[in-house]
């Protein structure tokens, strides 16, 4: 049993809070259902650090590697960022343009501020879920609160940027998005190591509201390294009407990640996608998947994953829609390439009906690259390697998102930078 | 001078011999057609030149423009010129024309490339030959032969699968890659051959040239009397 420490807000409501404090107590031991399982004791606690104006002052090193996330430093074209180095938020703010529509601050800020913020807390994720989210409940690291008012539509993306600086550090961050009626948002969420950390722990609750009519893209650019274990735990709740499109990309080696994102169509034709690129590499153990509970009539769901292992990388591409409603329709689909004998690939998709009148389908597919495709792009004068690698870059090809324009440019970017590293 | 010399050339696939002693000159600035019934050894020709690995040389040689190439790997004879148009390209996803073309060209733009083969410019952002059409695949091969710019031309069967309005495209496009190249086409029923300047033909029999000679005479006996006149010319000759 590692020590915790209350966190020290006290405007939560006092018995939900120590309601919640027990069950995460009492949690603090139980394995995930998946994963490999982490001693948390082997972590230290970082000192908070004093918030910035702006991030023109980030250490050396860490605005290069933001910008590999797909996170802009200098702001522009952004509607808000919110920039969390270790525990402390070294920035977070809304550009003009958006102001009194949009905000975009700590959750421990937004606990302080608002009354009502704590209902918000540990619904979309049960506390208890596992020894991760136990410890995320105990040892609460900031994290951001987003909430975009009712109508508003922001049409550049925000950015956030979940950064461990140092060595051997655990950060459990617990995000909270609000998105209400009829609002629109896309959020690029980076998340990215110094390259003097060898090993950390990055814990990241999310919980997403979208009500009646809301939409929200939800864009995650992975960026770990060897070493560095992460567990997000990820709960999505849709009212009528909302949709819900997340897109996951990582890209490079990292001890292991774990999660499993949920999305709760509770309303009437609310939509929900989880989309993902994964390229494993190093020993890597890559865990991921998404899973759709349709619930509300005439709700839809889509899971969709393009995988790539390579080295002795072992990744396992999960997927589950229940149908539990009339009306009701789902997809999954993954594909899966293998680069090397030494690695894995284990696609689990998973279709639970409850209902006739649900209808729900999957297709997997996992093999090597075709030799006819290599010696066809060789046939084009390109070499084997360039051959390979355009293949593999056609395999991630973020087209399948359906991402916005401009959102689609900074990701491709994103995944141009970390690919050229990888391949 | 010759382009292309191919010497007494014998090639197993999956050891199965699929050419015999195959030889055959291509002189500089020509180009020279292929018939032959299915199986004979065309494409196998064809793409042993290009260097696919599974095509086994056991003898032979093959010279382009005086360097024997028989064992250097695909991209290095690419390099020293040959391109090729294939009959049956894989689909490739996520790889698009555009892209593609973007790499491949020097001197031209994709978008100018695509117009040559009536490509409107949505064509370039589809994946390789993933959902063409038999025509569609053609011209999207011919985008790629004419951004590479190759000396020496490997055509397998550019006429398949093309409707007639674009026949005439197609042949036109070769004409001008071969303008100062030289080359191999297969042909089937030689509908190409109505648009395209050819010097010579041979026809393959089992794996080796059974007959040689002028593209319009020898393709008149083949669609009159079947392969069954090569033969006799075979043995005409002596072989």
């Amino acid at each position: 049993m590692i020590n915790v420490r209350r966190c020290g807000v006290t405007k939560m409501n006092e018995a939900r809070e120590e309601e919640i404090r027990e069950r995460a107590l009492k949690a603090l031991d139980k394995k995930a259902d998946y994963g490999p399982d982490i001693d948390l004791s082997s972590f230290v606690r970082s000192p908070e650090r004093l918030e910035v104006k702006g991030l023109d002052d980030l250490p050396s090193g860490v605005r290069e590697q933001a910008v590999m996330v797909g996170v802009r430093p200098d702001m522009k074209e952004r509607a808000g960022t919110y920039f969390q180095l270790d525990h402390s938020v070294l920035f977070s703010g809304v550009s003009k343009y958006f102001d009194g529509g949009v905000e975009f601050i700590s959750t421990i800020e937004a606990k302080k501020r608002y009354d009502w913020f704590s209902k918000y807390l540990w619904r979309a994720v049960q506390v208890d879920t596992d020894k991760y989210t136990a410890f995320a409940a105990l040892e609460w690291d900031h994290g951001y609160f987003l909430r975009v008012a009712a109508g508003k539509k922001v049409t550049v993306p925000l950015q956030s940027c979940l950064y461990i600086y140092r060595d051997k550090l655990d950060q459990n961050v617990h995000n909270v998005i609000l998105m209400e009626p009829s609002s629109e948002a896309q959020i690029i969420s980076g998340c990215v190591v110094h390259p003097n950390v060898s090993r950390a722990l990055h814990v990241g609750i999310t919980e997403i509201y979208l009500m009646k009519g809301a939409k929200l893209t939800f864009t995650m650019i992975h960026n770990w390294a060897e070493g560095i274990d992460v567990r997000p735990r990820t709960g999505i709740i849709l009212e009528d009407g909302a949709t819900f499109i997340s897109n996951y990309i990582n890209l490079k080696p990292v001890g292991s990640v774990q999660t499993y994102p949920a999305a709760y169509c509770n309303g009437e034709n609310s939509t929900a996608v989880f989309n993902s690129l994964i390229y494993g590499d190093k020993g890597s153990v890559i865990d991921v998947g998404g899973k759709i509970i349709l619930e509300g009539k005439g709700s839809k769901g889509e899971v969709k994953s393009r995988v790539i292992a390579t080295t002795n990388a072992k990744v396992y591409s999960r997927g589950l829609l229940v149908g539990k409603r009339e009306k009701t329709r789902g997809h999954l689909e993954c594909r899966g390439l293998l680069l090397s004998d030494q690695a894995f690939i284990h696609a689990i998709p998973e279709l639970r009906g409850e209902t006739s009148g649900t209808e729900l389908s999957h297709e997997a597919a996992v093999g090597k690259i075709a030799e006819e495709a290599i010696y066809y792009l060789m046939a084009r004068g390109f070499s084997e390697e360039e051959a390979v690698s355009m293949i593999v870059r056609g395999f991630l090809d973020t087209r399948i998102f359906g991402l916005p324009e401009p959102l689609q440019r900074e990701v491709d970017h994103a995944i141009d930078i970390v690919l050229s590293s990888s391949l | 001078m010759l382009a292309l010399e191919v010497r007494d050339l014998v090639v197993e696939v999956d050891g199965r011999r699929v050419l015999d002693g195959l030889n055959l000159e291509v002189p500089k600035g020509e180009l020279h057609v292929l018939f032959g019934p299915n199986g004979s050894g065309k494409t196998s020709l064809i793409l042993t030149i290009l260097g696919l690995p599974q095509y086994k040389v056991l003898r032979g040689q093959i010279i382009l423009n005086g360097e024997d190439i028989t064992f250097l790997p695909i991209n290095e004879r690419v390099k020293r010129g040959i391109g090729v148009l294939f009959q049956n390209p894989p689909q490739i996803k996520g790889v698009r024309l555009g892209d593609v073309l973007k790499k491949l060209a020097k001197d031209e733009t994709p978008m100018e490339i695509a117009r040559k083969v009536n490509f409107p410019a949505f064509y370039l952002d589809r994946e390789l030959n993933c959902g063409f059409s038999g025509g569609e695949i053609r011209r999207c091969e011919l985008t790629q032969l004419m951004a590479q710019k190759p000396s020496f031309l490997l055509l397998d069967e550019p006429d398949s699968g093309v409707d007639v309005e674009n026949l005439e495209l197609v042949g036109s496009i070769i004409n001008e890659l071969a303008k100062g190249r030289s080359g191999i086409l297969i042909t089937h029923l030689g509908y190409i051959l109505r648009y395209v300047e050819a010097q010579r033909a041979h026809v393959i029999l089992n794996g080796k040239i059974a007959c040689s000679g002028r593209p319009i005479e020898i393709l008149d006996h083949i669609l009159r009397e079947g392969y069954w006149w090569c033969d006799k010319c075979k043995e005409m000759r002596g072989d």
